[in-house]
């Protein structure tokens, strides 16, 4: 192992780590909008129990996703200068553009959306929780463009100074929407909101099998679980295939890389499982007969391109995209049945809480949900290999060359380290805060809600100090306070 | 004024900005041993920063992307050749988060106290290391014709690196405690007003040293000052800022004191910024390597992009930032779901 190697392993790594939480994210953001809504028009404290339960776990998650979220534009500079020095012009933009925007709408308003449930009143609350979640996605919006980007290059020009390639930006607009990039985003939000819901389904159906909290859990239910099977079965049918199809007609290669598939091949065969030996250039395994020619190009009889059609040194490490395509093709499949079957007992007779085997398999969700994600990633980046931007610029001539084995070593040990521990206190606290539960009434009501501020009008006359208004109360002191 | 003139100024004053918002929290995190003695105070501690702090860091975050995107070369060689440097900024912030939001998620003194250590310690590290890579970045660093930065972790604590980062240390300590002025009440109030001249003689002290330092020994930065002498307007408001801080304390006048250090905070580091442009890596091979922001910036094309988006974005920026700002202002309390 040199400094490159521990360098694409430590990217690897942190990315891995990082994307565990902005999808949870903004998928529980989306539950959280929908809890919301039925806040406003219910005015059941339920629903505002529910609310501060459910923010104070994405709380968690925001956290976690945000000190994992500084590391991966760090790491740009720290271990990949030369892809830095490369795609600058076009890539810092669109990391500025997405500070700029989505950051600190986020940062700004989750302070208002973690802090604000019991000094907002039901709209404002609802009203900052949209912006946080709208900020969220914008922010995938922007980091996606720029994986796009670097898929399928566009908009730009090569120049040479100095011995050494850079792309310079001929097209903002064709920069931001390369051709991959609309398949992408779909896939990847619906990912997202499907991991959301799989949380909350998740959580809800365990305190139905440990019968406790059992109206909030139902009420939990009663969102995520129509939610869950509709976009459980859109993303395999839909925006899974559609991603598909993208690969298929900018990334012929790694499409083949993907699949396994050595020689052109007409009515080409989708492997649900199996094994590379890459060696022996042999595929084998479980697959339904022309079904991958029908889905990349709409006939059954319709020519793939094998790997042996390109240049070997063009090809991505076969066996290793192979199995992370195929992990998540499974488990896309799995939790659309289990989305199915769970709405269907759901909606008969509500038959889903007295059949514990369908319970624990909702359980699981979050878990599958998750796992598709990481290797949906692992599927694209792995499979862009050996380009770090397609068909201009190898991940090895994007490294820093300044760097010693020894330096990247120990920072991978610390990452690693580090994170082990992040990982563990995450699901320490989170197992604490769902074994505790929703926070009692009185103290989630602990201001009454019609007390609390719910329009910018209220905010400017109850706390504004330019007011002559007898009702207006001393700014320091909002109404709510509870000192323990 | 050229495009990356605009983009040398508009970086500094992120950073700036960054430095200013992100300090105060830094500053609280440095005396949150010192000046908080219950659990009660210390989660007031947390608390007063609680809605902001996450808000802060956002500005580090788009500091590095502009610098990424504006001067892709400098971004380069500067995280690459600071290698150790950043990846001790990053565990240190990584920490901070943790240490902040996991504190009071759970009861039990061990827990709690070992985060409240973590806290400190991570919040003067990051001061520190930026300092540290200030001081190197004013010093002039083993650059080569590639842009590739040759310097070991060891050679980036020399003397000179070491005395920014302890000033680092001191600015933003004072910067917390005028800070926490308005936010606590009572004994805590009481402490952290009585932590604040002695801050203050600590800082000076420093500040002193360090500029000191920098006009006797850094010989490419004291040259900018004398060539043109209008950078000595940096140095010399922020005497003034810091003047003003002092009365503003006297008097009671709790926001204008955090106004003034914040106007310390920003002056000096324009100090150093003028003292540096127009280059922003200086090479001690050759004057001829130095990374300028005409050979380091990207093409005007992308600068007037992101200018675009500068103009559109940062107004909104400001003015929410504003907004939530005002809306948690006064005295913190804890509630429910503080931390």
């Amino acid at each position: 192992l040199d400094a490159e190697q521990l360098s694409r392993w430590q990217f690897a790594f942190t990315a891995s780590f990082h994307f565990i939480f902005p999808p949870l994210a903004m998928g529980l953001g989306l539950m959280l909008i929908a809890i919301g809504i039925a806040y406003v028009r219910t005015g059941d404290p339920k629903w505002r129990q529910l609310a501060f339960f459910w923010t104070q776990v994405y709380g968690l998650i925001f956290a976690l996703g945000v000190a994992t979220g500084v590391v991966q534009e760090f790491e740009f500079g720290l271990n990949w200068a030369g892809y830095s020095r490369f795609v600058g012009n076009v890539f810092g933009s669109l990391l500025a553009a997405e500070g700029v925007f989505a950051f600190f709408l986020e940062g700004g308003f989750l302070g208002l959306m973690l802090f604000g449930g019991n000094r907002l009143g039901p709209k404002l609350w609802l009203g900052a929780t949209s912006v946080v979640v709208f900020a969220a996605h914008f922010s995938a919006i922007w980091i996606v463009m720029a994986n796009s980007w670097m898929q399928t290059p566009d908009g730009y020009k090569l120049v040479t100074s100095g011995g050494a390639n850079r792309a310079e930006m001929t097209d903002f607009l064709d920069v931001m929407f390369t051709p991959s990039f609309l398949p992408h985003i779909l896939h990847i939000f619906v990912a997202s909101w499907l991991a959301g819901s799989a949380l909350v389904l998740s959580v809800s159906a365990w305190y139905i099998l440990r019968n406790r909290h059992f109206e909030l859990a139902r009420a939990g239910l009663r969102i995520a679980m129509p939610v869950f099977a509709v976009l459980a079965v859109l993303q395999v049918a839909v925006f899974g295939a559609n991603q598909a199809v993208s690969v298929t007609n900018h990334q012929e290669v790694k499409l083949a890389a993907i699949e396994g598939l050595w020689n052109d091949q007409d009515c080409a065969p989708l492997y649900l499982f199996g094994w590379v030996n890459e060696s022996a250039q042999t595929t084998k395994g479980v697959s339904i007969p022309c079904l991958l020619s029908f889905l990349s190009y709409g006939s059954t009889d319709s020519t793939v391109k094998g790997l042996n059609s390109f240049d070997q040194d063009t090809w991505a490490p076969v066996n290793l995209s192979f199995q992370a395509y195929h992990l998540m093709i499974d488990i896309a499949m799995l939790l659309a049945l289990i989305g199915v079957v769970g709405a269907a007992l759901y909606y008969w007779k509500s038959k889903l809480f007295r059949l514990r085997s369908a319970l624990w398999a909702l359980v699981i969700t979050v878990v599958l949900s998750e796992l598709a994600i990481t290797s949906g990633w692992w599927t694209t980046e792995v499979g862009r290999q050996p380009w770090v931007v397609w068909n201009l610029l190898r991940t090895e001539d994007g490294v820093s060359t300044t760097l010693s084995t020894g330096m990247v070593a120990s920072s991978l040990a610390m990452f690693i380290l580090l994170y082990a521990i992040l990982l563990g206190l995450f699901l320490y606290l989170l197992n604490a805060k769902i074994q505790r539960g929703p926070s009692p009434l009185e103290e989630v009501e602990a201001a009454p809600v019609s007390s609390l501020p719910d329009s910018l009008r209220d905010i400017f006359r109850r706390h504004g100090p330019m007011t002559n208004e007898p009702a207006a109360q001393p700014a320091e002191t909002p109404p709510d306070e509870v000192k323990p | 004024m050229s495009l990356n003139e605009v983009w040398f100024v508009l970086f500094a004053m992120i950073i700036g900005g960054y430095l200013i918002l992100d300090g105060f929290d830094f500053g609280v995190g440095i005396v949150h041993l010192i000046a908080a003695r219950t659990d009660t105070e210390r989660r007031l501690m947390l608390s007063s920063i609680g809605p902001v702090w996450d808000g802060n860091e956002v500005w580090i975050v788009l500091g590095g992307g502009v610098l990424f995107g504006a001067f892709p070369l400098v971004y380069a060689a500067l995280f690459s050749g600071f290698y150790v440097a950043f990846v001790l900024v990053l565990l240190a912030l990584i920490l901070r988060t943790v240490a902040i939001e996991f504190r009071s998620k759970h009861q039990g003194g061990r827990w709690r106290l070992s985060w409240d250590v973590v806290f400190a310690l991570a919040s003067a590290a990051l001061p520190f290391l930026f300092g540290v890579a200030f001081g190197n970045i004013l010093a002039g660093v083993d650059l080569d014709e590639q842009g590739n930065v040759h310097e070991s972790f060891i050679d980036l604590l020399n003397p000179y690196a070491l005395l920014i980062g302890l000033t680092a240390i001191a600015m933003f300590a004072l910067h917390g405690l005028v800070f926490l002025t308005m936010k606590t009440e009572e004994e805590l109030e009481a402490r952290v007003r009585s932590l604040i001249p002695r801050a203050m003689l600590i800082f000076f002290t420093l500040t002193t040293v360090s500029v000191v330092a920098t006009a006797v020994f850094q010989d490419q930065v004291s040259d900018r000052f004398l060539s043109d002498y209008w950078p000595f307007v940096f140095p010399a408001t922020a005497f003034v800022a810091f003047l003003t801080c002092v009365r503003m304390v006297r008097a009671g006048q709790d926001f204008l004191a955090f106004v003034a250090s914040s106007a310390t905070v920003g002056l000096l580091l324009a100090s150093g910024g003028a003292g540096m442009y127009p280059n922003l890596l200086i090479s001690s091979r050759s004057e001829s390597f130095n990374l300028t922001i005409d050979n380091a910036a990207s093409a005007s094309n992308t600068l007037e992009v992101m200018l675009v988006v500068a103009v559109i974005g940062m107004p909104l920026v400001l003015l929410y930032t504003s907004g939530v700002y005002y809306f948690f202002r006064g005295k913190t309390s804890l509630g429910p779901d503080s931390y």
